[in-house]
């Protein structure tokens, strides 16, 4: 098991603990965390699940793809050019058992 | 919001259907500021779920995992919106302002929105409701077909649109034998030709058989199981399992049988009202009159598409939370993923009578650009997601200051343009 922090802009946080393999967005899905939608499926095609990674885990992540690079640049929130990611694109897992992001005010 | 003023069993909005439009409409209430009771009726009995990926994710997975939720788990409840599911209307009273459920209930409503959505076309042939023909359309479709392709070695896939191919890609990925017969090219109902053809050449080249100029003329089977696909020229398909996805129809029964104006699709006005003025109707289920341009006579579109789910709920939640809002008219956008094809389309191609690809198709990342009369009415972008989000803005704002010649400069780019050419 994994465990994903979620903080919001007015200083509130969520942790939830997941199976490993299980990406930032469907984690907030299916553990009831709010400010995600994911439209797409989880496919790199919505940018409605836009997140902010804090800096500590940015180097433990798969590096950005073209499709998401692309779609960061079209978030309802603007891309930070460090932080932003999909979080559809983030797997908890071994090699991340924990990280913290912060989630954008708007998805679409 | 104030809690004391949500009372579940005297809604004053009663909404029809659980998937994205009607979940959407329980949600931007909400957001709107409503306070006033809130009842959203389904008739599947899964919480409500995403439905795109269920031909693709969810179809692909091979284990037994769960839909994607459409919202956040409890979110519905923690807005006080008052959820029934695998319970079914069986009509509307529009003068009485009530509907009756297949329970018996009776739910009185001051506002009633009708997000039906569509159904699977039903292929009227001997043998399409055996064990291993399988439409998909809904989450107990997509769960009985995951389950049946552990053990499919040769597909054939009838139809040959976005539900179909979608299926297709992810049956060849699993190394299955597939062919696909339909009447008509790749995505006609959808794209452009240029874009139906190289998607085509993708399909075959991940090694599906497309047989695109014939229809089925029936099934053989052994009283249980379909074991192969006659075709109209008269060629025998083997086939342990099929697919068929020709198209939905528009969930109209209710509407209907209660008197309001339907024509493949519940007709609404611009403001998504019908033709009662306290029943609204949105997403695939509603067919919405649009105003003619350029002296044109006007004409109506019915949609499919998440997009258009949402955005009609967002547009008809606005306006019985008390909003002014003006016409619907969000710029259309939809999209596929098809083993390496990500195509992301914008605006309405079949409208269009002219079309400019800059850039090299050979590459895999490009967009069709798709004109009427010279000026631009929709990109559909392959593996291109920067023009088809610059196409969004475009669209809705400069579709007229965009011709054929302007994509045909060289180095052009719709995203470099917009930002030289400042509105």
């Amino acid at each position: 098991m994994s465990n994903i922090t979620y903080h919001y802009a007015d200083g509130t946080e969520k942790t939830v603990e997941v199976a490993d393999g299980v990406s930032v967005m469907r984690a907030a899905l299916s553990e009831g965390v709010p400010g995600i939608i994911g439209e797409c499926g989880g496919q790199a095609m919505c940018a409605t699940c836009h997140v902010l990674v804090r800096p500590e885990y940015l180097d433990a992540l798969p590096p950005v793809s073209e499709d998401e690079d692309e779609m960061l640049d079209c978030t309802a929130v603007p891309r930070d050019d460090e932080r932003s990611r999909l979080g559809c694109q983030i797997h908890v897992g071994a090699e991340l058992p924990h990280i913290d992001v912060d989630v954008p005010e708007r998805q679409r | 919001m104030n809690a004391a003023h949500i009372d579940g069993d005297n809604a004053d909005v009663v909404i029809i259907g659980s998937g994205h439009a009607g979940v959407q409409v329980a949600i931007s209430l909400r957001e709107e500021g409503y306070a006033g009771g809130i009842v959203v009726v389904g008739d599947e009995l899964a919480e409500p779920y995403n439905r795109p990926s269920l031909s693709k994710e969810h179809l692909a997975a091979t284990d037994s995992s769960e839909p994607q939720p459409l919202t956040p788990k409890g979110q519905l409840a923690s807005l006080g919106v008052r959820v029934l599911l695998g319970v079914a209307v069986e009509s509307l009273d529009l003068d009485g302002h009530s509907v009756t459920l297949s329970s018996g209930e009776q739910l009185a409503w001051g506002e009633l929105v009708l997000a039906t959505g569509a159904s699977h076309r039903v292929l009227p042939l001997d043998g399409a409701e055996l064990s291993n023909a399988f439409y998909l359309r809904t989450l107990a479709h997509a769960d009985a077909l995951r389950a049946a392709l552990a053990d499919a070695k040769r597909v054939v896939v009838v139809g040959a649109g976005f539900i179909a191919l979608e299926f297709a890609a992810v049956a060849r990925a699993r190394d299955l034998e597939v062919t696909v017969i339909a009447p008509d090219r790749a995505l006609a109902r959808a794209v452009s030709a240029p874009l139906s053809e190289y998607v085509e050449r993708v399909h075959r080249e991940l090694g599906s058989e497309l047989l695109l100029d014939r229809g089925v003329e029936g099934f053989e089977h052994d009283g249980t199981r379909v074991t192969a696909v006659v075709d109209s020229t008269g060629v025998r398909h083997e086939a342990d399992l099929v697919v068929i996805g020709i198209g939905a129809i528009p969930r109209t029964d209710l509407a209907q049988n209660a008197g309001l104006e339907v024509s493949d699709g519940i007709l609404v006005g611009p403001d998504l009202r019908t033709s009662h003025p306290h029943v609204w109707a949105v997403g695939d289920c509603a067919r919405m009159r649009i105003a003619g341009a350029h002296g044109e006579e006007g004409t109506s579109v019915r949609l499919e598409s998440v997009q258009n789910a949402v955005g009609q709920a967002q547009h008809a939640a606005a306006i019985i939370a008390g909003s002014e809002r003006g016409d619907y008219a969000d710029v259309p956008w939809f999209w596929s993923h098809q083993g390496p094809l990500r195509l992301q389309m914008a605006g309405l191609a079949y409208q269009a009578d002219e079309f400019v690809i800059p850039g090299d198709v050979d590459s895999g990342k490009f967009s069709v650009f798709c004109f009427r009369q010279g000026e631009l009415v929709a990109v559909e972008s392959v593996n291109k997601p920067a023009d088809h989000m610059a196409a969004r803005v475009a669209l809705r704002d400069r579709g007229g200051d965009i011709h054929p010649d302007t994509v045909r400069e060289p180095g052009f780019t719709l995203k470099g343009w917009l930002a030289e050419h400042p509105a």
